[in-house]
């Protein structure tokens, strides 16, 4: 797979090799117990110091105790939004969006169940939030409002520094699920009102299985796991050392490379959106364009279906995502999709594409030349499209017996 | 990604009679947009024979929705339309070597499409029972309508109820608190409440081509046989006396029986026999069966 060309950065990345290195000493001589007396955890100890400091330099928050390690990005929105709730149990609504991650959304629709109203702030054909919206649903019901920084499918960036002045200006708590966003875009919390913060280590380059909550001094919390001491009661279990450095490492990188993804990264992208659209009619970019991560190209290419694209792709050794239904096993595509109001015709057939610092230009290139037979070999069995182009009417021209 | 058989990979990477029949005299169209899937079907039939002379489709949905179509067309081919309608939506997925359960919905969107198609030849009005609701169970494609409506005619009030009546929630179990949701809420319409305290149990999903009981059992026997060379070395030997569902009976005879390693050799032959049946098999010497059944009768 030496060849294979990986597009699909924001699944999960590759984790580097000068971090799997700084990560094997922790599985060997280094694999005390870091909460233990003797000399055996005591260094491990001080490594996970070290990591936190990295992850707090790499997030511009204003202690280093407010970074709490966790498992993952879903448990850090779990305990955020579950926190929330029970440190003001008074409290009965949350804030959110129709195009979280379901980490969120799941949640939230469980807590519905449970008795909380959860308002989903509705987004635009570009997926782009109406703020006035948002301001009228603030008051002292809210306990908390979980926004994404940056969308995982089309890569959106909402304004989340500015919505978390606006939910402090009503004394209600901020979260955002920035899992996305940290490491692509400069992040500096210390000047922002935001109170609590998710991050996912295998989203830049660290391994999977380890993430962190920033948790600003001051705020109300209540863990999610209770027992024993560490991440000072705040999140118990014994640390996931290795990954913990991992991490830390990690962090340092992405912040060397910020710039990278700014510039190589983002031109990588931007060639790759315009020679396809170039070349292939009736395709678009989902999302809004001007205001979105550097790395993530989705297009919609209209009248055919992902999964079809994906395994064609992946034959030619070139690995994507998609937002069609039949990638996840179920039966509806891409709530983000259906959120912008993008027709079934086109939402079934978006495919993402996402970088990051380890691809490079010939490879671009080469899925500039790979894409447009696959699309048109595809159409040419699609019911929607005719000898020379989709059919005029669709709707009327195919309308099968149930829909 | 999914695990599709090497023939469903096959058909969607080259796939047979894509595309329009031009003077096709029978056409059907089904699928949903919104799930992702449509098929038109269109064929050509000889008016005087029924039998169909060519078949082509055009399909917008994933890999294994292509892989159906080309392969029901394949089979269609040449059959009159009355064969063509014995196919069933296995049928296609057999003939597929098996669909991921998520994916059965695709084989049956190929004979519905094959009903469509012979109504329109034969001037019918084809309508579709199908009612979508949302999609309670993945693995048997199965939604919230049916399930309510099952639970209601049938006055069910246990998980295992629905198992047994519609499939849903009998392959991942990951479905069970939607279900349990929907219990409630029908069975509170009635003033009644549902019964949760029983453990459920799993489906096991019928594979391809399994073996019949006949065959299932000649191959134990083969499998038995081939093992009896070696005891024999040792001069003992094995019989194979029943087979039970998963449980295998035998006899172990000279210099086996009441060997210390009886036991162990048991193990052996239990562990080749579930290597070539692919499934949990014990082996168990008949005489503990026959001390069972005695202990029973003479506790009666």
């Amino acid at each position: 797979m030496t060849d294979a060309i990986y597009l699909d950065n924001n699944a999960t990345t590759m984790v580097d090799p000068s971090i799997v290195e700084t990560m094997l000493p922790f599985f060997t001589e280094q694999f005390g117990n870091p909460s233990s007396m003797h000399s055996f955890g005591n260094k491990v100890g001080f490594a996970v110091k070290k990591a936190r400091q990295q992850v707090q330099s790499l997030l511009g928050a204003e202690f280093d105790s407010e970074i709490v390690f966790t498992s993952c990005g879903t448990e850090s929105d779990s305990t955020a939004i579950l926190s929330a709730l029970k440190a003001y149990p008074e409290r009965k609504e949350i804030i959110t969006t129709v195009v979280e991650h379901p980490a969120v959304l799941t949640l939230c629709d469980q807590l519905s169940k449970e008795g909380y109203k959860v308002h989903k702030l509705s987004v635009d054909d570009k997926g782009r939030l109406d703020l006035d919206e948002y301001k009228e649903l603030l008051d002292n019901k809210v306990a908390i409002v979980s926004v994404m920084w940056a969308n995982n499918e089309t890569g959106t960036l909402f304004p989340v520094e500015q919505m978390a002045e606006m939910a402090h200006a009503h004394g209600v708590l901020f979260h955002t699920d920035a899992v996305q966003a940290v490491g692509k875009i400069p992040v500096n919390l210390q000047q922002t009102k935001i109170d609590m913060l998710s991050l996912s280590g295998h989203k830049l380059h660290a391994p999977k299985g380890v993430g962190v909550l920033y948790l600003r001094r001051g705020v109300r919390f209540r863990p999610l796991l209770r027992g024993g001491h560490q991440e000072r009661g705040r999140r118990a279990g014994t640390e996931n050392t290795a990954s913990i450095v991992a991490l830390g490492h990690a962090s340092d990188m992405a912040a060397a490379h910020l710039t990278t993804e700014n510039t190589t990264v983002k031109a990588m992208r931007d060639r790759l959106e315009a020679g396809i659209l170039a070349a292939v009619p009736h395709c678009f970019v989902t999302g809004d364009v001007d205001n979105r991560l550097p790395n993530t190209a989705n297009i919609a290419f209209e009248y055919i279906e992902g999964e079809a694209i994906l395994m064609l792709l992946n034959k030619a050794g070139i690995a994507a995502s998609s937002g069609s239904a039949c990638t996840s096993g179920s039966l509806e595509p891409s709530h983000v999709m259906r959120a912008m109001g993008i027709p079934y015709t086109a939402a079934h057939g978006t495919v993402r594409f996402s970088f990051s610092r380890y691809n490079t230009m010939a490879q671009v290139e080469r899925v500039i030349e790979v894409v447009p037979p696959i699309i048109a070999q595809l159409r040419k069995l699609s019911p929607y499209w005719g000898e020379n182009g989709p059919l005029l009417e669709p709707d009327k021209a195919f309308l099968p017996v149930y829909a | 990604m999914w695990d599709y058989s090497d023939t469903v990979k096959e058909h969607f990477f080259n796939p047979r009679n894509a595309g329009a029949i031009n003077d096709a005299n029978a056409i059907g169209d089904v699928g949903s947009i919104s799930c992702g899937d449509a098929l038109r079907l269109t064929l050509k039939v000889d008016p005087n024979t029924d039998v169909i002379l060519e078949a082509g489709f055009q399909t917008f949905g994933c890999g294994s929705a292509i892989a159906s179509s080309s392969a029901l067309t394949e089979m269609i081919k040449g059959k009159t339309v009355d064969e063509a309608l014995k196919i069933t939506n296995q049928d296609i997925a057999d003939f597929l070597g098996g669909l991921p359960p998520e994916k059965m919905h695709c084989s049956v969107m190929g004979r519905e499409a094959l009903q469509a198609a012979i109504a329109h030849y034969r001037g019918e009005e084809w309508s579709d029972d199908h009612e979508e609701g949302a999609l309670v169970c993945k693995c048997f494609a199965i939604d919230a309508v049916m399930i309510e409506n099952t639970v209601r005619d049938n006055q069910l009030t246990t998980i295992q109820d629905v198992i047994n009546y519609t499939k849903a929630g009998g392959g991942c179990s990951s479905c069970h608190e939607a279900i349990e949701e929907i219990l409630t809420k029908v069975l509170a319409e009635q003033g009644q409440k549902p019964d949760f305290s029983q453990p459920t149990e799993q489906v096991v999903p019928k594979k391809p081509y399994a073996m019949t009981n006949l065959q299932r059992i000649r191959r134990i026997e083969m499998i038995i046989e081939s093992i009896r060379p070696q005891l024999q070395r040792d001069r003992g030997d094995v019989e194979l006396v029943d087979v039970e569902g998963n449980t295998v009976y035998v006899n172990m005879t000279g210099a086996c029986a009441g060997c210390q390693l009886e036991m162990q050799t048991l193990g052996g032959i239990q562990q080749r026999l579930m290597e070539d049946l692919g499934e949990v098999i014990r082996v168990i010497p008949a005489k503990m069966r026959e001390q069972q059944q005695l202990a029973q009768i003479q506790g009666v």
